[in-house]
């Protein structure tokens, strides 16, 4: 037989081992995490490095032309720095490539994303390199002294551009280039049907113009533009207009704490709003009916809410046109902002392509990765794109060039470089930086976003099949989208990542059992101990 | 004389007991629309169909983009709710009850927010030739069939080549491709959608290798947006 300390260390032996076949067992659903990047002393110029860019373009064949250039500047700058390219046209397609391959530690050098998928990427441990070290670093920072090429100082960046990137702690992406939403507007049609542009433009105007716009002849004929097609008022994003219309508000969406506050009584008033205008058919969105601009162009809708940077594509004389020119229509279009509930405090979201870097096993590659990051914010990138859309240049640097200001300045002169309704669409963020937001970055935020378009996407299809909208409706919808994004989980995790306690459910049965076993042990232990005790006390006396 | 008609009998008894046995699988079922019926069916209503897959465009997040036809007409149905698993089971030919909303994007008449369910039969369609159609009115009636085009000649995508990556040449290898091609003197635009036809098929090697001024003829599936846009799944040089 054992003795009592064999029995003991054996006893304890099989705890440790239970314990940690309990961690092993759980660290099976995890992956190798990365080291954290530590900023190496010197980047060694000496050696060949190959590093990956994953780009969004507009399917803009200019923009594409605009990153091979600078792909091919950079590398004539670092010839031993090999940069290939990998085009996307969808954010989201994006997004999805870059979690699938965060688990194979695969994931590209470089990227164009929304700070909403950063917060995701995150949960890869050290996936993402924190920047301000980067920003800071005396050689190889912003402005650093090592640096070859004529980049921005962090001064530079227009702050509340670089304040979007700033989450969770840290500055995990620099901003690319910024956009906003925009009305394009048939000034024409809105004015043949009675009506003066207001000097800014409000939901109750907009939606009244459009009911109007509605009035059809014996025939069906629209009486505005004689067709059998009249959509007045196409929104785009409905992601944006929910979320734009409840700041407006001043209604919840959000805390940066991702307690998710979309579900109110505000956003059922707004989605009655909605549900009112599909019913008349004066309210339609993108996944509905199609892109506003080919609506627009075709004489069918009077007000199309897109980004800015889709500017290139509205109007009679659009550069970039879908629709056959025999279905184009001559109309004047008027550049606004977005509608508003409260004009005295416009309210309009921030948004465009933000930049982050991943983080590899190699901390020189990462060096590269960053010096390739700031090259996209010298200003031969960024007057050079934002010039192929409605975008705004991210630094100061490259505003007040006397380059992008000329261009500003020959607004109208053609219809392509300066085509009127790009740059106009420019201007409209330019003056209305201070009235932009953005909504708070956490892991699911990105959920919560597509469940804000996802109620006015329901409840219009719903209205166009005829279903009854009203409190049971709405909040049958409430829980279908909350189902569909699995918003009550994401919010309980949210919390629980920042500190605050929330209820996990119940303990997966691994972890029961194991933990079973660990009680009974101790239970034994407990029990030869106590026997043990008794033994020696009987023994003695 | 009385074994042979015995044994004739027998034959006829077996034979109708199997006639008896074999259901008219192409028969639309109790409740679900005829071809007709769901053409006539106006946008928003909801429709239920039979319908056989003739091929699959996509899935991503439980829901499947799938080209389908009966022997009278074609369905495409957008993004169907749809499980990896049973994505698998959809082959070439395959017959399925769809349920689901009529409705209507950028001109292309599609089955929306549908479910379905796998049922006995299996029809794959002949390839229609839409070649004297291209340019006409009467093209839009056989929206989504699986269709040929036949003799057609490459032209010029617009900057020299005889394709592009993307619409306008924005794109790269494993994007879209699009291509032009006339017959009678006129021009028209087919595309090979990489969801459907991506980059390691036979189809998109044969249109990086096609060069202005060849005969081609193609088969393809009749889709639409804003105007006929033909998405290409074979092409064969002559």
């Amino acid at each position: 037989m054992m003795n009592f300390t064999k029995r003991w260390k054996f006893l304890v032996l099989v705890s440790v081992l239970l314990l940690g076949n309990a961690f092993s067992l759980t660290g099976c659903h995890g992956r190798e995490s990365l080291s954290a990047f530590v900023i190496p002393e010197e980047f060694d110029l000496s050696r060949n490095y190959e590093i990956t860019f994953w780009a969004k373009n507009d399917t803009n064949k200019t923009q594409t032309a605009i990153y091979e250039k600078a792909i091919a500047d950079f590398e004539s700058l670092y010839p031993n720095i090999d940069v290939s390219l990998r085009l996307y046209t969808d954010y989201g397609k994006i997004y999805n490539d870059v979690i699938t391959n965060i688990p194979t530690n695969t994931t590209p050098n470089v990227c164009i994303t929304y700070p909403d998928h950063i917060a995701t990427y995150l949960t890869g441990k050290n996936q993402v390199v924190p920047l301000e070290d980067l920003f800071a670093d005396e050689k190889y920072g912003l402005g650093g002294s090592e640096i070859i090429f004529d980049g921005p100082t962090k001064e530079e960046i227009i702050p509340k551009f670089l304040e979007e990137c700033a989450f969770a702690g840290h500055y995990y992406a620099l901003p690319y280039m910024r956009s906003t939403e925009a009305c394009y507007i048939n000034k024409t049609y809105v004015e043949a049907l009675g009506y003066t542009l207001p000097e800014k433009l409000t939901w109750d105007f907009v939606f009244e113009v459009s009911e109007k716009a509605m009035e059809q002849d014996e025939d069906g004929n629209f009486l505005i533009n004689g067709q059998k097609v009249m959509i007045p008022f196409i929104y785009k994003s409905t992601d944006n207009m929910m979320i734009q219309m409840l700041k407006q508000k001043q209604a919840g969406y959000s805390t940066p704490e991702g307690d998710m506050l979309l579900f109110n009584d505000t956003t059922k008033e707004l989605l009655y709003m909605v549900a009112d205008h599909v019913k008349t058919g004066a309210f339609s969105t993108f996944k509905i009916s199609s892109y506003p601009a080919n609506f627009l162009n075709a004489g069918q809708c009077i007000f199309a809410v897109d980004s800015t940077a889709g500017a290139t594509w509205m109007g009679t004389d659009a550069p970039l046109c879908d629709i056959s020119e025999d279905k184009l229509v001559e109309f004047e279009t008027a550049v606004m902002p977005i509608p508003q509930f409260d004009t005295q405090n416009p309210q309009m979201i921030s948004q465009g392509p933000s930049v982050c870097v991943f983080n590899k096993e190699d901390p020189q590659e990462v060096m590269a990765s960053w010096l390739f990051t700031q090259y996209l914010l010298s200003n031969e990138v960024q007057i050079a794109y934002s010039m192929t859309e409605g975008y705004v240049p991210v630094t100061s640097k490259a505003q007040n060039a006397e380059e992008y200001r000329d261009y500003l300045a020959r607004c109208g002169e053609d219809t392509n470089t300066y085509y009127e309704v790009k740059i106009k669409a420019t201007n409209l963020l330019l003056e209305h930086v201070e009235n932009t937001f953005v909504t708070p970055v956490f892991n699911g935020s990105t959920s919560l976003r597509d469940g804000a378009g996802q109620l006015i996407e329901n409840t219009a299809k719903s209205v166009r099949r005829k279903q009854t909208i009203d409190e049971v409706y709405m909040d049958k919808l409430f829980e279908d989208v909350t189902a569909l994004y699995r918003l009550d989980q994401i919010s309980s995790q949210s919390k629980a990542a920042s500190g605050e306690k929330a209820d996990l459910g119940p303990l997966p049965q691994t972890a029961v059992f194991l933990l079973s076993a660990l009680v009974t042990v101790w239970i034994f232990i407990g029990i030869y101990a106590l026997y043990q005790m008794l033994k020696k006390k009987r023994n003695v006396q | 004389m009385k074994k042979f008609t015995a044994l004739l009998l027998t034959f006829v008894l077996v034979f109708s007991f199997v006639g008896c046995g074999a259901k008219d699988t192409d028969a639309k079922s109790e409740g679900v629309m005829t071809y007709a019926e769901y053409e006539a069916a106006a946008l928003e209503s909801p429709v239920v169909i039979e319908t056989y897959v003739q091929a699959k465009q996509s899935w991503w997040e439980d829901k499947a983009t799938v080209y389908t036809q009966d022997k009278d007409g074609a369905y495409f149905l957008y993004e169907m709710a749809c499980s990896a698993e049973d994505y698998e089971k959809l082959t070439k030919g395959t017959k399925i009850k769809v349920t689901g909303y009529k409705g209507e994007w950028a001109g292309e008449v599609e089955v929306m927010d549908a479910t379905f369910e796998i049922m006995d039969g299996n029809y794959v369609a002949e390839a229609m030739d839409a070649t004297a159609l291209l340019g006409t009115d009467d093209l839009i009636k056989h929206q989504n069939k699986f269709v040929s085009f036949k003799g057609m000649t490459v032209e010029d995508a617009g900057d020299g080549s005889a394709f592009l990556y993307s619409w306008d040449g924005s794109g790269q290898d494993g994007d879209d491709l699009y291509f032009n091609a006339s017959v009678n003197g006129q021009t028209y635009t087919f595309t090979v959608e990489s969801y459907l036809c991506d980059n390691t098929t036979d189809v998109y090697a044969a249109v990086k290798n096609l060069k202005i001024g060849d005969t081609i003829d193609m088969e393809g599936f009749l889709y639409w947006y804003e105007g006929v846009n033909p998405h290409i799944t074979s092409v064969t040089v002559k």
